[in-house]
């Protein structure tokens, strides 16, 4: 293989990632303000179908994602209001998110299915782009690539050093102790909960609109679960849930190349990879319980509603 | 004294607060003056901690109202509360473990500043009051009397004029405990006024100009601690005099319990290792643990009960049986029973009833026959513990959660008795427990003693283990003290010891 | 302002009444919806819920769906009830599947009375099997049940695509993704001529009994609750975590193995590359409005049911896309649980009338003081 081949599988290997790494940095906010959010991949299916409709009706891919990630703020505005102010079991209303969503998805996709629209297009930056090798291989990727890198550093800020990510940290430990020195820990939580929804909604839309672009139902394929699963292998890190995606990126794509490399194993055998994958390193990265303990925002998964 | 002479800075006029199923104040006044260290005296569920929450702008009333030198005003956050010069020391500390001093204490600040000002005044506030802590430190490295000073000081930054301490010297040793009231005595000469929230008539004796006593939720009166005796003041306080133990010497049978050089490493990130201990408690004799809370009380219970069993099964002998090794199930088998420091969610799930939390440990009684409960006898063996201890609740099918937590703790307490243990555990028997109920399981425990039970009782209250303890040793850092009779030493010796200080005569008994 | 407001003690009658509700909501959203569908609210209702069981086939068709929800929903609120979130019983349903498959493919041709009782032992070991791999590294490795049997779907589905497309293809079969059709000894009995209901719903009945006995007369199952309600409570007690997970997958696993084999060994016949639509999720459903509880999974397997036979109904004589089944699906979960709240809280208007109060002697969490 020569090393140009290697162009397009690595440009499959960041397309394949990047949803779901904003899929991964949505619920890792969500998640370090001690709430969990099983309702990923019901976001995503729905941000999917809606960005694909939008942008097939208004003919604007813009519209299209904007679409996404207003329908995953919808959805997780449900969740938002039923955990946070009904306060009910954080794990159930995940799962009936997801199972809504899929629902739903499939309900509003219906004259969807078969229909194609051009998809979003990578950037040509001048100068950049025309360097042999390097340009094709790291400067002709969509915005959404870039804006993806961009994320990892804004969250690296915010929880490093903005006071807001200090307090987003606190109330995920100790929602009490937050509560006890002033802060609105469901407000704070909401805030957690919708950008979770946003990342989500935008990380479906990019499936529909610049991977496939298509609608297919149920095409998330469990790529939500997968993020749900990086932001544990990537313990709680903007930076190591990143590199998870590109990991789990490569091994997507792996199923569609594996053939031309020469591997004649079944398609469905390998398309089982990201799915093993993602077991295996979940075992890797839980086999010793204090990783997650110690990573882990020490409030995860319980209710809390303020006395007053 | 003229300080009655200026105006008060803090008036409470008939402050009520009613939760569902309790009225937690009901018309509360309530005047502190400046530079006064006030106390608010009150025993367990008085309503004291409501009050204070209050006052800081957590909870809401639902009437009365509140004046802050001389203006009327409603504090609806805290944050609101600290711009006005009110701070608040929590007894369950609101700090963030996983987050250092200064980052801890920044998140209380109202308006933010640049980190390095911030460890330089944090160092200078803790320097001027004699409260060193260092600012770059993370909080669950931290003792509790550590992280209390960073509390403290978190208060002091926004320089108060009004501090609310809750229950402070629960977590400090005797000595720290003067310690502390140096400082208070420091920040009240300086003009702020501090409100001193506890149960213990000593302290307030020695610290406190004046005192508004609460009980179950109501004001009591309203004096001068320094001129009333203790008596007068637990009058005003639970409405009766203190009761007192009865006990009398024994001479203690054979070894029930033995602990052999456990060294036990924690599973809790944040926990403390055990290390080398050694314990005899005996048939008739009730041996006692003191410590500040975190030296490894949690998991030298834990050891001891057999959720965290040991790796070798030698370091633990129940009634000489190895059984470092058994569960908590197998250990209730030759005798051992145990009550836990947690009640809900622990020792009793709050969610069943009554009787379904008796079945809980109750699977080798009658309760269960061949695999399945006898639904019948749980409910006749639950309303027996509930009559014998005079736990008040509605019957057996009460949920866990509806009962008091003196009520709860009757219950668990009484549960495991009426199992006839040979060896009791008892972690803090009377934590958050009001004085009645204190008295009924104080006493029961004797009572296990006199009946030839070895018991051994782990708590936090110096006062209460010299109540009812034969002997008493002390853990400080994973490690054991020597186990000394109770009247050949003094709370002193032990609060010495209660800062690890017993090394020494540790290494020379055993070289002996 | 309305607020929620903790009741002193949790209200039985909404324990009862909150699924009636959220079955209410649901069916209002429904009409709702079947007006923005441009449909006449009040005849779809009709063809979605009371035409499906206007016939005795239509009954046969309802009881024979609601077979692997009661299956399956029973395996997973044992489960649930221990606070193990096993949400792959669809990937243990399709393990079944194979490993009945599997059987009847090897002993294809013999008539033997053994064949359909092994079949079902393998569906059961086949389902056991899968959900033993997130017991195991649960147990071992602490690795979170929830993402593992929810990968394992995945695979299983995949690995029953490989199977019918490669090696367990039907030879005779013009190159279609299936197996050889089973024989008569390889299928469940029928319970009546012409109906599809065939054995495994009477032995679903049983195991609704089995379960309410298991979890409401055993000690065992009295510990899977405690586990599930307070886990320190249930290391304190000395019950087994590891015990309590291996018991809630094993069972759930099981159960959803045996659904699966009654669908290939029913109404199907056969093993395709798509075998469920969705029961295994569908019982997570089942498990909650059920309140975990065997008779209340029975009834809310009805629902479900009535829920897919409907969504087929509409689909034919109104048009309507079947996925409307999955929305009502989620839709009444979302009500549940919103509905499940007033089991514990109440609401309450800002001002607050007097009665109600207790005497401080027995107040309720001891934080609040």
């Amino acid at each position: 293989m020569s090393v140009e081949q290697l162009i397009p599988i690595f440009a499959s290997t960041v397309a394949a990632a990047t949803p779901l790494a904003y899929a991964a940095f949505g619920e890792l906010v969500t998640e370090r303000s001690g709430v969990l959010n099983l309702g990923v991949e019901g976001m995503m299916l729905v941000g999917a179908v809606a960005g694909f409709a939008v942008a097939f009706h208004t003919g604007s891919l813009g519209l299209g994602f904007a679409a996404g990630m207003f329908s995953g703020v919808a959805l997780a505005l449900i969740f938002a209001v039923l955990t946070l102010s009904l306060q009910t079991n954080q794990v159930a209303t995940g799962l009936a998110l997801t199972l809504f969503g899929v629902g739903l998805s499939a309900f509003a996709g219906r004259d969807y299915v078969g229909v194609t629209l051009g998809g979003l297009q990578p950037l040509t930056i001048p100068l950049l782009s025309d360097i042999p090798f390097f340009g094709p291989l790291l400067f002709h990727f969509d915005i959404l690539v870039y804006g993806s890198i961009v994320a990892l550093f804004a969250l690296q800020w915010f929880f490093g050093r903005s006071r807001w990510g200090l307090v987003l940290r606190a109330v995920g430990e100790s929602p009490a102790s937050a509560h006890a020195i002033g802060y609105s820990v469901i407000g704070i939580r909401y805030m957690a909960v919708l950008f979770g929804g946003a990342m989500s909604g935008l990380a479906g839309a990019y499936l529909s609109l610049a991977i496939t672009p298509l609608w297919v139902e149920g095409m998330t394929a469990g790529r939500g679960w997968i993020a749900l699963a990086l932001v544990v292998f990537g313990t709680w890190k903007p930076m190591r849930v990143l590199l998870g995606a590109y990991l789990f990126g490569g091994v997507t794509i792996l199923q569609f190349y594996g053939q031309g490399m020469g591997i004649h194993i079944a398609s469905q055998l390998l398309s089982m990879l990201p799915y093993l994958v993602t077991i295996f390193v979940l075992v890797l990265i839980s086999r010793n319980p204090k990783t997650i303990l110690l990573n882990q925002p020490m409030s995860l998964g319980q209710s809390y509603y303020p006395h007053s | 004294m003229n300080i009655q002479l200026s105006h008060p800075r803090l008036e409470l006029r008939g402050i009520t607060k009613i939760y569902p199923s309790v009225v937690a104040n009901e018309k509360v006044d309530l005047i502190v003056y400046p530079g006064e260290i006030h106390a608010v005296l009150g025993e367990n569920g008085a309503g004291k901690s409501t009050l204070m929450k209050i006052i800081y702008g957590v909870t809401r009333p639902d009437a009365g109202e509140m004046l802050w030198e001389n203006r009327e005003v409603h504090i609806e956050s805290p944050a609101e509360a600290r711009r006005m010069g009110i701070g608040m020391v929590f007894q369950h500390f609101s700090l963030f473990e996983t987050l250092t001093v200064a980052e801890n204490i920044s998140l209380a600040l109202d308006t933010p500043m640049a980190s390095s000002e911030l460890a330089q005044r944090i160092s200078a506030v803790s320097e001027e009051y004699g409260l060193p802590i260092d600012p770059h430190r993370l909080v669950h490295s931290m003792s509790v009397g550590e992280r209390q000073r960073v509390e403290i000081v978190r208060c002091l930054l926004n320089r108060p004029r009004l501090l609310i301490m809750d229950e402070p010297t629960s977590v400090l040793t005797p000595q720290a405990v003067l310690k502390l009231f140096e400082t208070l005595r420091r920040l009240a000469a300086e003009g702020c006024s501090i409100l001193y929230i506890s149960h213990k008539l000593d302290e307030i004796q020695a610290l406190c100009d004046s005192a508004t006593v609460l009980r179950s939720g109501c004001v009591t009166g309203t004096t001068s601690p320094k001129q009333e005796t203790r008596e007068s003041l637990a009058r005003m306080m639970i409405g009766k005099d203190l009761p007192h133990c009865q006990m009398d010497t024994r001479t203690p049978g054979e070894v029930r319990l033995k602990i052999n050089q456990l060294s036990l490493a924690t599973v809790d990130p944040f926990g403390t290792h055990l290390q080398n201990i050694d314990l005899e408690v005996r048939s008739g004799e009730i041996v006692g643990i003191a410590g500040i809370s975190g030296n490894g009380q949690k998991e030298l219970l834990a050891a001891l009960s057999g959720e965290q069993p040991a790796q070798q099964s030698d370091t633990t002998h129940i009634s000489g049986t190895a059984a470092g090794k058994l569960n908590p199930a197998q250990r209730r088998k030759l005798g051992l029973r145990f009550v836990p420091e947690e009640r809900l969610g622990r020792g009793a799930v709050p969610s069943l009833s009554l009787g379904l939390n008796a079945l809980i440990t109750g699977s080798d009684s009658s309760m269960v026959k061949r695999g399945l409960i006898d639904h019948s006898s749980v409910r006749v063996f639950a309303q027996a513990v509930i009559k014998r201890f005079n736990v008040k609740c509605g019957g057996d099918k009460a949920l866990a959660s509806s009962l008091s937590g003196g009520n709860l703790q009757k219950f668990i307490v009484g549960r495991e008795i009426m199992f006839a243990p040979k060896m009791m555990i008892v972690a803090q028997p009377t934590w958050g427990v009001d004085i009645g109920a204190a008295q009924l399981i104080r006493q029961a425990l004797i009572e296990l003693r006199n009946q030839g039970v070895a018991v051994l009782v782990v708590s936090e209250e110096l006062e209460e283990l010299f109540m009812i303890c034969d002997r008493i040793a002390v853990i400080a850092d994973g490690r054991l003290s020597p186990v000394v009779a109770a009247v050949e030493t003094s709370v002193a010796q032990i609060g010495l010891w209660m800062s690890g200080e017993f090394t020494q005569d540790n290494s020379e008994l055993a070289h002996a | 302002m309305l607020r929620l407001e903790r009741r002193a003690h949790p209200s039985t009658l909404m324990m009862f009444a909150s699924p009636l509700i959220a079955a209410v909501c649901m069916l209002i959203t429904g009409y709702l919806l079947f007006i923005l569908l441009g449909k006449d609210p009040l005849h779809a209702f009709w063809i979605f819920f009371i035409k499906p069981l206007t016939t005795a086939y239509g009954i046969g068709e309802w009881l024979l769906k609601a077979t692997p929800l009661i299956l399956c929903g029973l395996g997973l609120s044992i489960g649930f009830r221990a606070s193990v979130w096993n949400i792959g019983a669809e990937g243990q349903l399709t393990m079944g599947a194979i490993a009945a498959g599997g059987v009847a493919l090897y002993f294809h041709g013999v008539e033997a009375t053994w064949v359909l009782p092994l079949m079902v032992c393998a569906g059961v070991a086949g389902g056991m099997a899968w959900a033993a791999i997130p017991a195991f590294l649960r147990t071992r490795f602490h690795t979170n049940e929830i993402l593992v049997s929810l990968m394992l779907v995945y695979v299983a589905q995949l690995f029953l695509g490989y199977l019918v497309q490669g090696p367990w293809r039907d030879p005779d079969g013009f190159n279609f993704p299936q197996t050889k059709m089973f024989t008569d000894a390889e299928m469940l009995p029928l319970l009546v001529d012409g109906l599809r209901t065939n054995l495994a719903f009477v032995i679903a009945l049983l195991l609704v009994a089995v379960s309410w006995f298991f979890s409401h007369k055993m000690f065992a199952g009295f510990r899977m609750q405690v586990s599930g309600l307070a886990p320190a409570a249930a290391r304190y007690a000395g019950f087994s975590e590891k015990l309590n997970v291996w018991l809630a997958l094993l069972i759930g696993g099981g159960m959803a193995g045996f659904a699966g084999m009654a669908e290939v060994a029913g109404p199907i016949g056969q093993l395709q590359p798509t075998i469920s639509p969705g029961y295994g999720f569908a019982a997570i459903i089942v498990a909650f409005v059920g309140r975990l509880h065997p008779l209340g999974v029975l009834l809310a397997s009805l629902l479900m049911s009535l829920l897919y036979l409907g969504g087929e109904t509409a689909q034919m004589n109104l048009g309507l896309p079947s996925a409307v089944t999955g929305l009502f699906q989620g839709l009444l979960l979302f009500y549940l649980l919103a509905a499940d709240i007033f089991i514990t809280f109440r609401l309450k208007s800002h001002s607050r009338p007097m009665e109600q109060v207790r005497p401080v002697d027995a107040l309720l969490p001891e934080e609040l003081i």
